[in-house]
C-alpha cells in the first residue's frame, strides 16, 4: 500500500500531528484563503510552508515539484491578472493558490493513508442518523485501494493481447475488454463479499 | 432505481462494482497521453473513464465509482493522469472539473438509464457530450474563474484547447459502452416498449 502511496515517512511534529488536526488546519486555511490577500501577506504564506516543508525534511524540490505541473495554468493566469488588474492581483491570487497547494500536499506527504481513511471514516460517524454507514464506506475504501492494481494487471492484458493480435493502440479494443473483465471480476469479489456475511 | 439493492447480496455487488470502475478509471489514467492528429493537446483517457462510469454503471453507481476514485486521489494516492495525486489537485484551478466529474458521470448515467438497453451509439453519444462536455466544462469554468480570478472569457480561451479531445472521447465512450453492455447485460433497465407516433394520435 504505502509503495502507491504518496506520503513520505519522517519523524518530524509536522508528521507525528494527528491527521485529523492536519485536515482542520487545512480547511481553515482554506476558508482563510478568501481572506487572504496582499503581496506581503501571501509572501509571507508561502515562505512559512517552505519553512514547514523544511521541519518535516523535505528539500525545496520537493516542494516545487508539487507546483510544477500547475505551471502552465499559473503562467496564464499570471498574465491574465497583470493585464486586467495589475501584478499586485497576480501575485495574490497565484500566490494563494502556490500556498494553498503547498499546504495540502505537505497533509499528503506527512500523513499516512490509512490516517485519512480514519479519518474519513471518523468524519461520517455522526451522519449515521440519515443513513450513512461508516464502515461500509470503510470497506468501499478498502476495495478501491485493491482494485487499482487488479484494474492495471487486466489493462496490460488486454493491451498484450491486442498487441499480440496487431490491433494497434485503438481504443477501443482496449477499453472494451478491459471493462468487462473487471466487471466479470466484480461478480467474483461480490460473491466473495456474500460469503463472509456481507449482504 | 438500486433494483439489485433489495436482493441478497445485492448491496455487496453494488460495492464490487463501484470499486473496480474506480479502479478502471485509474488504469485509464496510467495509460499515456496520446497525440492524435489535429488535436492541439494530448488526449488523456481518464476522463473517458469518468464517461465510461455513468454510461456502463447508470447513475448512481457511476457517481459512486467517481466519488471513490477522487477518495482514493485524496488519501494520497497518484491516480490522476500523469502521476498526480493528494489533497494539492484539488487546490489548484482545475478543482471545478474534479467536482464536476461525478455530476458528469451521474448526468451520463441518468439520461443512458433512461433510454434503457438496448444501448444505441447515437444516443449515447448525446448524452455523453451533455454530461461529459456541457456540464463537465460548466464546473471547470466556475472552477477556473473562482480559484485563478479568471473572467468567463479568459477561462474559455484557457479551455478551448482541451474541448476536441473530449469531443473524441465523448464518441469512443458510447463506442466503448455498446459492445460492454452487448457482453455484460443487465446494467441497464429493459427500454419500455417504444410509443408509436401512431398511438398517440389515436389516444
Amino acid at each position: 500500500m504505502n509503495d502507491l502511496g504518496l506520503y513520505l515517512p519522517g519523524t518530524s511534529w509536522v508528521h507525528r500531528l494527528p491527521a485529523g488536526v492536519k485536515l482542520a488546519a487545512l480547511v481553515l486555511l482554506g476558508v482563510a484563503s478568501i481572506l487572504i490577500d496582499g503581496v506581503v501577506t501571501v509572501t509571507a504564506g508561502v515562505a512559512l510552508m517552505l519553512v514547514l516543508y523544511g521541519i518535516a525534511g523535505f528539500t525545496p524540490r520537493l516542494a516545487w515539484r508539487q507546483v510544477k505541473p500547475l505551471r502552465w495554468i499559473l503562467l496564464f493566469i499570471v498574465a491574465f491578472q497583470w493585464w486586467a488588474r495589475g501584478w499586485q492581483s497576480a501575485v495574490d491570487v497565484v500566490g494563494v493558490i502556490v500556498l494553498l497547494v503547498l499546504a495540502a500536499a505537505l497533509v499528503t506527504l506527512t500523513t499516512r493513508t490509512s490516517a485519512l481513511v480514519d479519518v474519513i471514516i471518523a468524519v461520517l460517524r455522526p451522519l449515521r442518523p440519515l443513513r450513512v454507514q461508516p464502515e461500509r464506506v470503510g470497506l468501499l475504501i478498502a476495495l478501491g485501494i485493491r482494485a487499482v492494481p487488479i484494474a492495471a494487471g487486466f489493462s496490460n492484458e488486454v493491451r498484450d493481447a491486442q498487441r499480440a493480435r496487431g490491433l494497434g493502440a485503438s481504443p477501443r479494443a482496449y477499453a472494451a475488454p478491459l471493462i468487462v473483465k473487471s466487471l466479470r471480476h466484480a461478480d467474483s469479489v461480490g460473491e466473495a463479499l456474500v460469503a463472509r456475511g456481507l449482504d | 432505481m438500486r433494483s439489485d439493492d433489495s436482493q441478497p447480496g445485492g448491496s455487496a455487488r453494488w460495492m464490487a462494482q463501484v470499486a473496480i470502475f474506480a479502479g478502471v478509471i485509474a488504469a485509464l489514467g496510467l495509460v499515456p497521453a496520446l497525440q492524435l492528429p489535429g488535436m492541439p493537446v494530448p488526449i488523456t483517457l481518464q476522463t473517458l473513464g469518468v464517461m465510461l462510469a455513468g454510461s456502463i454503471l447508470g447513475a448512481r453507481k457511476g457517481a459512486a465509482s467517481v466519488v471513490l476514485f477522487l477518495a482514493l486521489v485524496a488519501i494520497g494516492l497518484p491516480l490522476l493522469a500523469g502521476g498526480r495525486g493528494g489533497l494539492g489537485v484539488f487546490a489548484t484551478p482545475s478543482v471545478g472539473f474534479l467536482i464536476g466529474w461525478p455530476v458528469a458521470a451521474f448526468v451520463i448515467g441518468w439520461l443512458t438509464e433512461r433510454r434503457g438497453a438496448p444501448y444505441i451509439i447515437p444516443w449515447g453519444i448525446a448524452f455523453n457530450v451533455i454530461g461529459g462536455i456541457i456540464v463537465m466544462y460548466a464546473f471547470g469554468l466556475v472552477g477556473m474563474m473562482a480559484v485563478g480570478g479568471l473572467t468567463v472569457g479568459a477561462a474559455a480561451i484557457a479551455l478551448l484547447p482541451f474541448i476536441p479531445g473530449d469531443i473524441v472521447k465523448a464518441v469512443l465512450t458510447a463506442l466503448i459502452s455498446k459492445p460492454v453492455h452487448a457482453s455484460y447485460p443487465g446494467l441497464l433497465p429493459e427500454r419500455p416498449r417504444p410509443r408509436r407516433d401512431a398511438d398517440v394520435e389515436v389516444g
